[in-house]
């Protein structure tokens, strides 16, 4: 070592900055095991604190020396950690890599994204103070406070009128009537009665014809009964065609 | 004994204008703008804005515990500066309170450059600023403004809120820092001092 002074080397070197606390070489590992995000490390605080613990004024105290073991150490590992970074930062995109720009290209693009760094940090600087002059400001932060809703008002009220009402909602309410939707079905017999006395003195009569007047459900009972000679052999039933008119002639009665 | 002198004279209209003025001022959490005060106090602009100079002559530091600043393309009210530590005792300022110089250098590029992308942002610091523009967005510094034409990611802006943290009237009060074109000339001259040494 050049000067002796300084017992630790780069890679303990103790770090207290936003994205991380420990030694440097642990921060190493959690970067390469991809624990710690190597975009969220400030590279310029793990410098800065290099330079404040190995850093000593020289002798005539123009200037500052380093120790040379120990800043080639740390130029390596920070050199390994700022090609990480810069390849996580700009990974494979053509428009941000400067590596297909030519030397001086790249020197321009490089020389005006620090330009624009430093007027962003000025702006910063500038904000850090007047941060630190605004100090004694004290305001009110927060939604206004809302004007309460107007309570809803209730119309006058008479108590006999809700009495009333009251005693209307206790009454039980009358019995609903299904009357009106039962089906008031003729008897069978009675069409069965006239049919047999139809085919007694005609033999031969069309159901369509005698039941042409009569209602849907009267209509629906006749054939029922029809149906019913059919069965018994009393009367025999025909169709010229499906759909066709029901011919009814005498059985074997 | 001799009588008080009356600052606001009770019968005068502009007095009468001035106290709704401070009466909305004491409600208000934000700045007004004059033409906001004008139309709450049904009133015309001019009068507001001449009832505005009545209030601030006499809410101001050394005269009163309060004091009419126009800030934020607003008027609002904020305790004087002689009544800071007593405010300091009782109540915190949380929106300023622990804003870290990454926090700073992440409003500045918002407030220079903004409208501007979380990218943008990275591109120009060199380092993620997601979890800060969060921390920035939770007090309230930055808001959303869209995206970009393209439909890319979202861009923000600096508040009102940030413009009254730092007193500022508006963002054209930010100072005009140095030419952009000198640095790049002089960083870059840097850079090719320090190539050719390593050829060297």
């Amino acid at each position: 070592m050049a000067t002796g002074t300084v017992a630790l080397t780069p890679r303990r070197l103790p770090l207290d900055i936003d994205a991380f606390e420990g030694p440097f070489d642990l921060l190493l590992t959690l970067v390469l095991k991809q624990e710690l995000e190597l975009a969220d490390v400030q590279v310029f605080e793990i410098v800065a604190t290099f330079v404040a613990r190995y850093a000593r004024p020289s002798e005539d105290g123009e200037s500052y020396v380093l120790d040379l073991d120990a800043g080639g150490e740390f130029l390596v590992l920070v050199a390994a950690l700022l090609e990480l970074k810069a390849r996580e930062l700009f990974p494979d995109n053509p428009e941000i890599g400067l590596e297909d720009l030519d030397p001086e290209d790249a020197a321009a693009e490089l020389a005006a994204r620090l330009a624009e760094y430093r007027r962003v940090k000025e702006g910063a600087d500038w904000l850090r103070e007047r941060l630190e002059e605004e100090a004694t400001r004290f305001f009110r932060i927060g939604p206004a406070p809302l004007a309460p809703k107007p309570p809803r008002e209730l119309a006058r009220q008479e108590p006999a009128l809700l009495a009333q009402a009251m005693r209307g909602l206790a009454e039980e309410p009358p019995q609903l009537s299904l009357n009106h939707l039962q089906l008031k079905l003729p008897p069978t017999e009675l069409f069965l009665e006239r049919f047999r006395a139809l085919l007694s003195s005609r033999r031969r009569f069309v159901f369509d014809e005698e039941v042409d007047e009569l209602s849907r459900i009267e209509q629906a009972v006749a054939l029922v009964a029809l149906l019913e000679l059919g069965k018994s052999g009393e009367a025999k039933l025909g169709q010229s065609a499906h759909l066709e008119q029901i011919v009814v002639w005498g059985g074997k009665r | 004994m001799t009588e008080p002198t009356q600052l606001f004279a009770v019968d005068n209209p502009l007095d009468r204008v001035a106290r709704v003025i401070e009466g909305l001022l004491v409600v208000a959490s934000k700045p007004l703008a004059a033409s906001e005060l004008a139309e709450a106090a049904d009133e015309p602009l001019e009068r507001t804005e001449a009832a505005l100079g009545l209030v601030g002559g006499r809410l101001r530091e050394g005269r009163s515990g309060i004091v009419l600043e126009h800030v934020a393309g607003g008027y609002a009210l904020r305790a004087s500066r002689e009544t800071a530590e007593a405010c300091a005792r009782l109540f915190e300022r949380p929106v300023q309170k622990g804003l870290s110089a990454a926090a700073l250098e992440t409003l500045s590029v918002v407030a220079y450059l903004g409208p501007v992308s979380r990218p943008e942002i990275t591109r120009l610091r060199g380092v993620v600023s997601d979890s800060i523009v969060a921390s920035l967005l939770e007090r309230g510094l930055v808001e959303e403004a869209g995206r970009a034409e393209d439909g890319g990611a979202i861009r923000y802006l600096t508040t009102a809120l940030f413009e009254r943290v730092f007193g500022l009237t508006s963002l054209s009060e930010l100072p005009r820092l140095d030419d952009i074109g000198d640095d790049r000339d002089e960083i870059r001259d840097r850079l090719e001092t320090v190539a050719g040494l390593r050829g060297a």
